[in-house]
């Protein structure tokens, strides 16, 4: 790691950033920006790990012979993708072709002989970023659910999510995991939660929602009960696309990833609510991470107007579908910010003082820092406290350590009135 | 603030640029087409190392005149890509090209018998 060299008047030169490049110099001027964090409980709700990088660690955790020894034998092969994955068009497109090296991959040294390499990599972009607490989720396996082989996708998921406990998660009891969910097979589901849950680290269960399955059919009924048993959240973890049917006709990943990114989101919320899942499950906590949020009040507004013409449709519902969608939690990147009058109506739709939960997505490209949220005009300092972590610790049931702050330390002047 | 002596003309190379840090302040000095030019380390969208990401030749399309378009190609002008969101800005200008809120703090600088100074603020 570089250090900026601080003797007065002498010029230091800084190194320019490629994949070899320490998070830390990457992320040297968050932690400018994290100073002003430091009595704020932070917690990011969605990073990532590249589970690829370590694919024979995930691979050898399958427990079906013949499955294990096929992942084995494809990863053998030169430019072959990693065994048995199903890697996606557009994947290669993420980094802008180069212009963003930490998304292209991070191949920075780490010492040997200690904590995981991708523990490591996850503390640098942590303690830079001044988070206290960090959920990471997978990488390429955002598709999984995409996979033609239902067995796969239920053997390479659980390989993952044993890999994330036993290897990632045990060395720093900061970060924490929401379980893999196979969900083309929903028996296997109801296993990972019976293995999965109580074990270290673990705080939810996560359906990647890159797939096209009815989340309202009658087959995950048990699969929603056992989880809200658990008391644990169920989160949708968005992903995109590109050959889905009508993701054909873009022809630029900037368009795809726009769309895609809220496209199936948008149908499994819609699903959710429209056929009386939080009236059947309601103490289950849902949670809709990378979309952003600028989907949620369009889909409020539009499921309104169409339950009150067709409430024969949803019967199951006793009130508007918006009223449910503010019930529910969302992430906050990638936060649309171009135009504040709307993010702030946005914010007022959802109840984001309660409702939100910030998340960076790094190291991903369009990655968020807690500056997405302190910088916002409107909000109160009790709301930016609650969205950049105190919501978090009420859902999780995350402890706050003592020097971080619950309530700002000085009260918000008087109110003025007219 | 005084001048502060980066190094000689010879020491930035035609296409290359280099990034200092002195007293806080971070400066990237940039060779295009033979001048130097000297931007803030700072990018105007969430204060990334903007001038320690990656050089490109700005991304073109041509239209033709019956409105079809001739497919992408290079232009001549140099933008600085953020490296943290790919935010970028025209090495000349120091403006985003497409959205004229964001741009790059200039750094004065001078070059006196080839040696090279800018001026933080
Ligand atoms: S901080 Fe430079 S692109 Fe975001």
């Amino acid at each position: 790691m570089n250090k900026i060299d601080r003797q007065p008047g002498s010029p230091h030169e800084l190194p320019k950033i490629g994949i070899r490049t320490d998070t830390r110099d990457i992320l040297a001027h968050a932690v400018e920006q994290s100073r002003e964090l430091a009595d704020y409980f932070v917690v990011d709700i969605d990073a990532h790990v590249t589970e690829t990088a370590f694919w024979s660690e995930v691979t050898d955790r399958i427990d079906n012979d013949v499955i294990r020894h096929m992942a084995k034998s494809f990863q053998d092969r030169v430019g072959a993708p990693p065994g048995l994955l199903n890697i996606q068009a557009g994947m290669n497109f993420q980094d802008v072709y180069g212009r963003i090296q930490h998304q292209a991959q991070l191949a920075e040294p780490t010492p040997t002989g200690g904590p995981h390499r991708q523990t490591i990599l996850t503390q640098r972009a942590m303690d830079s970023m001044g988070i206290d607490r960090m959920v990471v989720f997978p990488t390429p396996m955002l598709t999984l659910g995409m996979h033609p082989q239902p067995e796969i996708e239920t053997a390479l998921g659980t390989a993952f999510n044993r890999w994330l406990i036993e290897r990632v998660l045990p060395d720093d009891p900061r970060l924490a995991g929401m379980i893999y969910l196979p969900f083309n097979d929903p028996d296997g589901c109801c296993k990972v939660v019976e293995e999965f849950a109580g074990k270290p680290g673990v705080i939810g269960f996560t359906v990647t929602s890159t797939r096209y399955k009815p989340v309202h059919h009658n087959d995950y009924m048990r699969l929603y009960a056992m989880i809200e048993e658990t008391g644990l959240p169920l989160a949708f973890h968005a992903g995109f696309h590109w050959g889905d049917e009508s993701m054909k006709q873009v022809n630029r990943f900037l368009t795809m990833h726009a769309i895609s990114f809220a496209y199936f989101n948008m149908i499994h919320l819609a699903n959710w609510v429209i056929n009386g899942l939080p009236e059947r499950f309601p103490r289950l906590k849902m949670i809709w991470v990378e979309s952003g949020l600028a989907w949620v009040p369009f889909m409020m507004q539009r499921l309104d107007a169409e339950y009150q013409m067709r409430t024969s449709e949803a019967p199951q519902l006793k009130r508007r579908p918006s009223e449910y969608i503010r019930e529910m939690y969302f992430t906050s990147q990638p936060l649309e910010r171009s135009n504040l009058k709307l993010t702030e109506a946005t914010f007022e739709a959802i109840n984001a003082d309660t409702q939100l939960l910030f998340a960076s997505d790094w190291p991903h490209w369009d990655f968020d820092l807690p500056a997405a949220i302190t910088t916002l005009p409107f909000l109160t300092e009790q709301a930016k406290r609650n969205i950049l972590g105190l919501n978090a610790a009420r859902i999780f049931n995350l402890e706050v350590p003592k020097h971080k702050l619950t309530s700002p330390a000085s009260p918000p002047s008087a109110a003025v009135t007219a | 603030m005084s001048e502060i002596f980066l190094g000689q003309t010879s020491d930035f190379a035609e296409g290359d640029y280099r990034i200092f840090a002195v007293d806080g302040v971070e400066v990237g000095v940039f060779r295009v087409d033979g001048d130097l030019l000297a931007w803030r380390n700072h990018c105007p969208h969430f204060g990334g190392p903007v001038c320690q990401g990656r050089v490109f030749n700005r991304v073109s399309e041509t239209v033709t005149a019956e409105r079809t378009t001739d497919g992408l190609c290079f232009a001549g002008e140099r933008h600085v890509i953020c490296p943290w969101h790919g935010f970028e800005f025209d090495l000349r200008t120091g403006r985003h090209p497409g959205d004229p809120r964001y741009r790059l703090q200039k750094i004065e600088l001078s070059v006196r018998d080839d040696q090279v100074f800018v001026r933080l603020p």
